[in-house]
C-alpha cells in the first residue's frame, strides 16, 4: 500500500509543471446563434485561420479553442465562461462580442487569474477603475470609435444630430464617446431595447423629430433591421444615416443597397494597407470565400497575441508576469499595423472614416476615406490604477 | 398631432399581428381547453418554411401558401400525435408535454436551417410606400399587415357566428359531452380547430419574417405576448382577442414613443433617459394586471360558462 502511494506521489511530481506546459487550451466565448450568430462565425472563422497559420500552436505548443456560445446574454455568457474556467480550465478567454456579456464573465476570469483577451467588448469600466493587469484588448475602448465619427462631423460643421442605440453598456458607451467630440446640436437621444428587431416606433419618432442627421451604434441584428427598415420608410432620403458597428461585413450581405454610400468608422478595413493586413485578407477570402469583418480581424490578431504571450514565456504557462509583460510591448504582427498599449491595456490605434461601396464581385464593402485619428488613445485610462 | 396618429397606426399594425397569433391560441384554450406553449414553434414554422421557399422561388406568395400547408401538416400531427392524449390530463402536464414541443421544434429548425437568423425581406409588389396622411409617406407592407389582420378578423366573426362549422365549434366550447352524445365527431372537430390555428400561427410567423428577424426560438417572445392578449381579451374570445390585441399594439407603440419625453416633465432628462426604455417595455404587464384586477375573467369573457 505504502508503495503504491509512494508511486502516486512520483507520477503526481513528474506530472506537476517543471517549466513548459504540455499543451495550451484557449476559451473563446462568442454568439453562435441567432440574429447575431453570423458575428460568431466571423470570429470563429478567423481564430481558426490564425491558428491554422501557425500550424495548430500556438509559442511552439499545440493549442486546442473551445468555442462556447453566449446566445447574446449576459447570463449564459457568464456560465459558459465559468464552465471553461472549470471544467476546460482553460489557460486563455478570448472573444466576447457583448458589453454587458464581458461585464458579467470579467470578475470571475479576471479573479482566476487567467489572461483575458477582448476580441471585441471594450466598456469604460475596464478601462477605467476596473483595470486589470490579466486583461488586454485586441480591439478597441468602446467610446473611441464613436468618438472618430463625432469629429468627423462636427468638422463638417453637423449640427442638429438624432442619436440611436440599444439601451445596454456599450450603447451607452458609444454615445458618451461620440458627444465628447461632437459640440453641435444633439436633438434628442433615443435608447431601444437591446436585441429589438422592429424599429417602426423609433423611425416615426426621428422623421418627426426631423434632424439633419441620425447617428446610429445598433451592432448584428440590430443594425440589420434598422437600416433596412429606415430605408424602406423613406426617411433616408430626407435624412442621412451615419453608423458605428452597425454596417459592417457581417450586416452588409443583408442589408445590401440599403447603405450604399453610407458613413462609418472603424480602427481597421479590409483594404488597410499594410503587409499583415494583405496576408490576413487574401488568406480569409481564399479559405471562407467571403469579406472578413473587423471582429474577424480582432479574433485573428487575438490568437497571434496568445502565440506572442507563450512563446516570451517559453511555454511556461505560471509565469504570467513574463506574459503581461511580452503583451505589453504590442510587437505581435496586427492586422491594424504598428500601434501601441495604453497604460490600461487598451490600444492607443489610429481611427479612420469609412465608407460604404460595391466591389467589382457586386458584394458591398467598407473602403477606408481619410485617417480621423491617429494614434488615438481613449478617454479612461487616467482613472486606472494598475495593481502590478 | 399627425405624430401621435402616426405612432397609433404603429400599435394598430403590431396589434393586427398579434390578433393573428391570438386568435389561435384563443380558439384552442378557450374551445379544447389546452394549453398549447407550442402555439409559437406553429409561428416559427411558418416564419422559416416562408423564408426558405421565399428564397428559393423568389416568390411572397409561393412562400405563403407553403408556409400555411407545411405548418397545417405539422399542427395536425402534433394534434394526433401528442394532444389527443392531453385533453383528459391536467394543465400542467399539457405545459410539459408542449414545453417539450418547443424544445423540439427550436433544435429541429437549427437541424435544417442552421444557427445564425435567416433574414428575408418585404416582396417587391409590397415594398413601396403610399403617403397615408400629409408628409407621413407609410410603408405598405405594414399597411398590408393590418389588411391581412382585419380581414381574417371579418373571415373569422363569419365562420364563427354563422356557419354550421361555427356552431360546432361553439357548442363544443359550451359542452362537449352532450355535443358527442348528439353525434358529433368531436375529435374530428378538435384536428379541425388545431389546423386552423396551426394556419393561423404560421400566417402571423409569415408576415412577422420580414419585420423581425427568423431565427430559433422566435416564437417564445411572441408567445409571452399572446398569452398576454388573450388573457387581457377574455380566453376563448375571439372578439377579445381583437381588442386586446389592438390594445396591447397601441399601449405598447406609445408607451416607447411617448413614456420617455413624458418622463422628462416630471424628472431629469438623465433619469428619463434611464428609466423610460425600462418601463416602456413593462408597460402591457401593467396593463393586464389593471385589467385582471378589475376583470379578473377578462374583457370579454365567452358567454355559457
Amino acid at each position: 500500500m505504502r508503495r503504491r502511494i509512494a508511486a502516486v506521489a512520483v507520477l503526481l511530481l513528474s506530472a506537476a509543471p517543471a517549466g513548459a506546459a504540455d499543451n495550451v487550451k484557449i476559451g473563446f466565448v462568442t454568439t453562435l446563434s441567432g440574429p447575431a450568430g453570423i458575428i460568431g462565425k466571423h470570429m470563429k472563422d478567423a481564430s481558426e485561420l490564425s491558428l491554422s497559420m501557425l500550424g495548430g500552436k500556438v509559442g511552439g505548443l499545440p493549442a486546442q479553442i473551445v468555442y462556447g456560445d453566449d446566445q447574446q446574454k449576459p447570463d449564459i455568457g457568464r456560465q459558459v465562461a465559468d464552465e471553461m474556467l472549470k471544467r476546460d480550465k482553460v489557460d486563455f478567454m478570448t472573444g466576447i462580442i457583448w458589453s454587458n456579456v464581458m461585464l458579467a464573465l470579467y470578475q470571475p476570469v479576471i479573479e482566476s487569474g487567467t489572461m483575458l483577451i477582448s476580441a471585441n467588448a471594450g466598456p469604460h469600466e475596464l478601462a477605467g477603475e476596473k483595470c486589470a493587469p490579466n486583461f488586454f484588448s485586441a480591439s478597441w475602448q468602446n467610446d473611441q470609435t464613436p468618438e472618430a465619427m463625432g469629429k468627423f462631423m462636427d468638422d463638417q460643421k453637423m449640427s442638429d444630430i438624432y442619436l440611436i442605440a440599444p439601451d445596454y453598456a456599450a450603447g451607452h458607451d458609444m454615445m458618451s464617446g461620440f458627444k465628447r467630440f461632437f459640440k453641435g446640436k444633439v436633438t434628442a437621444e433615443t435608447y431601444s431595447k437591446f436585441g429589438q428587431s422592429d424599429y417602426q416606433v423609433e423611425i416615426s419618432q426621428i422623421r418627426d423629430a426631423n434632424p439633419k442627421a441620425v447617428f446610429a451604434f445598433l451592432p448584428g441584428g440590430m443594425g440589420i433591421q434598422f437600416v433596412k427598415q429606415y430605408a424602406q420608410s423613406g426617411v433616408r432620403e430626407k435624412i442621412p444615416l451615419y453608423s458605428a458597428f452597425t454596417v459592417d461585413e457581417t450586416t452588409l450581405p443583408a442589408i445590401g443597397d440599403a447603405a450604399d454610400g453610407n458613413y462609418e468608422v472603424g480602427f481597421w478595413s479590409p483594404d488597410l494597407d499594410n503587409p499583415r493586413n494583405k496576408e490576413f485578407v487574401t488568406a480569409f477570402r481564399q479559405k471562407y470565400n467571403y469579406w472578413p469583418s473587423f471582429y474577424a480581424a480582432q479574433s485573428f490578431d487575438a490568437i497571434a497575441m496568445i502565440d506572442r504571450a507563450v512563446a516570451a514565456v517559453k511555454g511556461d504557462l505560471a509565469n504570467r508576469k513574463g506574459m503581461i509583460e511580452a503583451l505589453e510591448k504590442a510587437d505581435f504582427p496586427s492586422v491594424r499595423g504598428k500601434f501601441k498599449y495604453n497604460t490600461n491595456h487598451f490600444p492607443i490605434e489610429n481611427f479612420y472614416l469609412l465608407r460604404i461601396k460595391k466591389d467589382s464581385d457586386g458584394s458591398y464593402v467598407r473602403k477606408i476615406e481619410k485617417v480621423v485619428f491617429a494614434d488615438h488613445a481613449d478617454a479612461y485610462a487616467g482613472e486606472c490604477k494598475m495593481k502590478k | 398631432m399627425i405624430y401621435v396618429v402616426e405612432q397609433v397606426l404603429n400599435g394598430v399594425q403590431f396589434g393586427v399581428m398579434l390578433f393573428l397569433m391570438a386568435a389561435g391560441l384563443t380558439l384552442i384554450f378557450g374551445i379544447m381547453n389546452l394549453i398549447n406553449l407550442a402555439h409559437g414553434s406553429l409561428y416559427m414554422v411558418g416564419a422559416y418554411v416562408a423564408a426558405a421557399s421565399f428564397a428559393a422561388t423568389g416568390s411572397f406568395l409561393l412562400g405563403l401558401a407553403a408556409a400555411l400547408a407545411v405548418a397545417v401538416i405539422v399542427g395536425i400531427a402534433i394534434e394526433i400525435v401528442v394532444f389527443r392524449t392531453l385533453y383528459e390530463r391536467d394543465h400542467l402536464d399539457q405545459v410539459l408535454a408542449t414545453f417539450g414541443l418547443i424544445l423540439f421544434f427550436n433544435e429541429m429548425v437549427r437541424i435544417i436551417w442552421g444557427s445564425t437568423a435567416l433574414f428575408y425581406w418585404v416582396p417587391d409588389f409590397l415594398s413601396g410606400r403610399v403617403e397615408i396622411l400629409p408628409g407621413i409617406p407609410y410603408p405598405v407592407y405594414r399597411l398590408a399587415i393590418i389588411a391581412v389582420g382585419l380581414t381574417v378578423a371579418l373571415l373569422l366573426y363569419l365562420l364563427i357566428v354563422r356557419t354550421r362549422i361555427g356552431m360546432l365549434i361553439r357548442a363544443g366550447a359550451s359542452n362537449r359531452i352532450m355535443l358527442g352524445a348528439l353525434g358529433v365527431n368531436v375529435r374530428m372537430l378538435y384536428t379541425l380547430v388545431f389546423a386552423l390555428g396551426a394556419a393561423l400561427a404560421a400566417l402571423a410567423g409569415v408576415m412577422a419574417g420580414p419585420i423581425f428577424t427568423v431565427e430559433s426560438g422566435m416564437g417564445e417572445s411572441v408567445l409571452i405576448l399572446a398569452f398576454v392578449v388573450i388573457v387581457i381579451g377574455g380566453i376563448g374570445s375571439i372578439r377579445g382577442a381583437f381588442i386586446a390585441g389592438l390594445l396591447v399594439g397601441v399601449v405598447d407603440a406609445v408607451g416607447r414613443a411617448f413614456l420617455r419625453p413624458l418622463l422628462t416633465v416630471f424628472s431629469s432628462s438623465a433619469a428619463a433617459a434611464k428609466f423610460g426604455p425600462a418601463l416602456a417595455s413593462m408597460l402591457i404587464y401593467v396593463l393586464m394586471a389593471a385589467v385582471l384586477f378589475v376583470r379578473p375573467q377578462g374583457l370579454f369573457p365567452p358567454r355559457g360558462r
